[in-house]
């Protein structure tokens, strides 16, 4: 039965639709709470067939049971109503579940925002070494004999001696005819990419923004994750100082106080250090701030930039979340000192509709 | 894939067949043969969501069925026990993993449905070799998909889908009009047909030997209406005007059977579940059970008919009107003299020894759809017994609440919702709208809205089988309102309020 045909025929068409609102869910961040291991799964409308239906207002049915006039029996959406009667789906908001993998979603990502494949810094120059069976010896222990080859020389040795008799086919491998598999050690390219995240979490941040920062690490999580293997994430946040977190605190701390940013760039700098030489991985880091810098830091920080952080990563992105208290003047510094420098991308990011185009901004270069 | 045409029954389960169908013949109950097919859950579910015809078109639809189906399958939410097919001979699936009281009982049941699918009169004129018309039709649609392309032929069967409820249910059992072969609208090939033959003539005899009208012809003949009247037969209607490729009008001719097909069950859903229930508690309590086994087959039955709130279980009601009518009418609980008795008392305990119980059930069962039978078999006495109610929807709180235990009310909706099987009755008024192959639609507003985003998609789907474009009138908020798609964007028309005044005042006084 092709059952099957038509399941495939409607998961295309599913797809089709999440690509189509893609855009959407990418400003909404409507998935991140439902992220399991490797799939997401995404809340799509019913796909249905169009009908000339009864609307909701003035429609009704008829049911069974106890109750006063004037009580409740249903919220709309629990369930259909009455003899198959006018309005029998309440509200029409019924959803569907449908799992992408992560994969799947940050291919349609990429196809959506044009995004370049990242071409991984340093080429292949971490290897690693793995075995595998592709070869055979002459020498070996028995479990790995190779029956087939072993038996086939057997009969060649045989024939060639003229032992081999066609009316009694009796074939005997002798020491010399026997072969075993072995295994060659093949070097596989490794590369490893590292994500830092750093964020704001002075007290001009509010919780819009660090939304806003989750659902753009999100997306920029699943694109890289797609583009290496093996994606190690490190989380920073900072107000006068710096301190690296786990993920879950990364998104949930607020502290009140100042901002120096300087404080964050030393921590990534002296991680990068400390776990992630240069030379062996693609380091991206990522910064989220409202911009509000205490003046006298913008020197120290631009310094740690300059020497300690760009040099070393292939990518370093700074958003700058509008916080209700306006936006800073980072970005306006940072443009000024660095024009030009291809490794720093900036991005202002007004609203949750900015997240769009900020994830194309930093994602764009293909780095 | 073949058709299975021998069951595949265990030996036990062949044997309980035999005796189940022994016992429903020995009530007289009067069936095609009927095949049972043992299946798992899955395969249960494939065939569910095709329908009940594990060989029909290919189509997305039948995919999503499916995945949902599963899917609450494997969450625990849903099971199907049964699934009967209106075919000769009938097919029913028993899910292989139930009990084997539960499969008896589902027997029971099964033999119900196939009695009444032969003998109820709106079944009348289903095709009973649906099992290989629906084969002939996949094959017709798979082929189609080989020439013209898969999506361009599902894109139109969504697009016949959208439209497969605007037939007219009544029709297979009236001649309303003579047949008629699909013609182009303005018919302009017909007249030149009948165009006398030009004879040869010198040119100054040429009006005389070839007049310009036949004699007596008249020249400002009114052009005929199409539709003479209002077609409610919306798909025939699209058939026979609608400027379809040959692929398309034998898609939408495959639509359009189905939809025939399908209709009697929804315009019988309360009558046949209630029937088919009444059969199997009456064989399984009287026949069919030990002792032994009387807590499953409570379980199962009183599963079966739960009431809720919000839905009216039509096994619930089916079975209840069924036995209502059948003691009604053992004791002569009807007619004149039973309807004018005020006392209350005396009506309880009316009896006149009628026994005619039986013989009314079978043949309420033969002569009545759902709506005849409400119509005639609910009382009040049956609506206070049974505690039903009428909710509607108060935007005030956003919930659906009780507005009456009222009979008239509680009648009154549960009628208007069985009526065109729940969907909006729509007719073609007029073919040639303003003159310019324009289609007009009209909705015998009932009181009940459209949805309106739904009218608006359903009509762009309209627009691709018509090709000019269509209107719908219907009535919004009191408003007389047209609502257009001419193939690029959506016009609404908003015609005079029928209680503008009302609102005048009540917004100055805003």
């Amino acid at each position: 039965m092709d059952i099957k045909r038509d399941q495939r025929r409607f998961k295309q068409i599913v797809r089709g639709r999440i690509r189509d609102n893609l855009r959407k869910y990418i400003t909404h961040g409507e998935m991140i709470g439902r992220r399991g291991k490797d799939l997401v799964s995404i809340p799509v409308p019913q796909l249905d067939v169009p009908r000339f239906k009864f609307g909701k207002n003035g429609s009704g049915g008829v049911g069974q049971g106890d109750g006063e006039v004037g009580s409740p029996v249903g919220k709309p959406g629990q369930g259909p109503q009455g003899a198959g009667g006018a309005g029998s789906e309440p509200g029409s908001g019924h959803l569907m579940e449908v799992e992408v993998t992560l994969d799947e979603l940050a291919e349609m990502l990429g196809d959506e925002l044009e995004l370049p494949r990242i071409k991984p810094k340093g080429n292949a120059s971490v290897e690693a070494e793995k075995s595998k069976y592709n070869s055979v010896r002459q020498t070996g222990p028995e479990s790995l004999r190779h029956f087939r080859r072993t038996y086939l020389r057997a009969l060649k040795r045989q024939i060639s001696t003229g032992v081999y008799e066609p009316l009694e086919p009796r074939v005997i491998p002798i020491k010399a005819d026997k072969q075993y598999r072995s295994w060659n050690d093949v070097p596989i390219p490794h590369v490893n990419a590292a994500v830092i995240y750093m964020m704001d979490v002075s007290g001009s941040m509010t919780d819009d923004q660090k939304e806003i920062v989750r659902t753009e690490s999100f997306w920029i999580d699943a694109w890289l994750g797609s583009q290496y293997k093996g994606v190690q994430r490190r989380y920073i946040i900072h107000d006068a100082v710096a301190k690296q977190v786990d993920e879950h605190t990364f998104y949930h701390t607020r502290e009140s106080g100042g901002t120096r940013i300087s404080s964050a760039y030393r921590t990534a700098a002296q991680l990068i250090d400390r776990e992630f030489p240069a030379e062996l991985w693609n380091i991206y880091c990522f910064q989220f701030s409202d911009g509000d810098n205490w003046g006298d830091d913008n020197r120290q920080a631009f310094e740690l930039l300059t020497d300690r952080l760009l040099p070393r990563v292939n990518l370093f992105c700074y958003g700058q979340v509008e916080s209700p208290y306006g936006s800073g003047e980072f970005l306006d510094s940072l443009e000024k000192q660095f024009a030009g420098n291809e490794t720093l991308v900036l991005s202002e990011i007004p609203d949750k509709d900015g997240i769009y185009e900020s994830i194309k901004t930093f994602l764009g270069k293909g780095r | 894939m073949p058709l299975i045409q021998s069951s595949n029954l265990t030996p036990e389960l062949a044997a309980m067949q035999v005796e189940v169908e022994e016992y429903a013949r020995g009530h007289g109950l009067d069936f095609y043969p009927t095949i049972f097919e043992l299946i798992d859950a899955d395969e249960l579910n494939m065939i569910a969501a095709r329908g009940g015809f594990p060989t029909r078109y290919p189509h997305w639809r039948f995919g999503m069925e499916y995945e949902s189906l599963s899917r609450g399958y494997q969450y625990g939410l849903q099971k199907i026990y049964e699934m009967v097919i209106n075919n000769d001979p009938c097919y029913a699936y028993l899910m292989r993993c139930n009990g084997p009281i539960d499969q008896k009982l589902v027997m029971a049941h099964v033999y119900g449905h196939c009695d009444f699918f032969k003998n109820n009169q709106w079944f009348s004129h289903t095709s009973r070799k649906m099992m290989d018309e629906t084969a002939n039709h996949g094959t017709r649609i798979r082929k189609i998909m080989d020439k013209v392309g898969v999506e361009t032929v599902e894109e139109f069967i969504d697009a016949c889908l959208s439209l497969e409820d605007l037939i007219d249910v009544y029709s297979p059992h009236i001649k309303r009009r003579a047949d008629r072969k699909s013609s182009t609208l303005n018919g302009e090939r017909e007249e030149e047909a009948k165009k006398p033959r030009r004879f040869r003539s010198k040119d100054y005899m040429d009006t005389f030997v070839n007049p310009r009208e036949l004699p007596g012809e008249k020249h400002d003949v009114e052009p005929r209406k199409v539709p003479e009247h209002p077609e409610r037969d919306v798909l025939l209607f699209l058939l026979e005007h609608a400027p379809l490729d040959g692929w398309q009008a034998d898609v939408l001719s495959i639509i359009r059977d189905e939809a025939y097909y399908f209709a009697p069950q929804g315009q019988t859903k309360i009558m046949n579940e209630g029937w088919a229930s009444y059969w199997h508690s009456k064989i399984m309590t009287t026949q069919g059970l030990t002792t032994a086994d009387i807590v499953n087959y409570c379980d199962h039955h009183s599963g079966t008919l739960a009431s809720s709130p919000t839905q009216l279980n039509p096994y619930k009601v089916g079975i209840e009107m069924f036995r209502d009518i059948e003691s009604r009418w053992n004791r002569g609980a009807f007619g004149r003299e039973y309807e004018e008795c005020d006392d209350d008392a005396e009506r309880r305990r009316w009896n006149t020894n009628a026994g005619l119980g039986l013989e009314k059930i079978f043949e309420v069962r033969r002569i009545h759809n759902d709506l005849t039978f409400i119509d005639e078999f609910l009382t009040l006495d049956f609506v206070r017994e049974h505690k039903l109610f009428r909710f509607g929807y108060n935007p005030g709180s956003e919930a659906y609440e009780i507005e009456s235990r009222e009979f008239p009310q509680v009648k009154q909706q549960l009628l208007s919702s069985l009526t065109n099987r729940g969907r909006p009755l729509i007719s073609v008024t007029d073919g040639n709208f303003r003159n310019r192959g324009e289609l007009y639609l009209k909705h015998e507003h009932s009181g009940v809205d459209l949805q309106i985003d739904y009218a608006t998609d359903t009509l762009e789907n309209l627009q691709k089988l018509w090709n000019r474009p269509v209107h719908l009138e219907t009535i919004v908020d009191d408003t007389k309102t047209v609502l257009t798609y001419d193939g690029e964007e959506h016009e609404c028309d908003y015609g005079e309020s029928l209680s503008d005044l009302f609102d005048f005042s009540e917004d100055s006084e805003d």
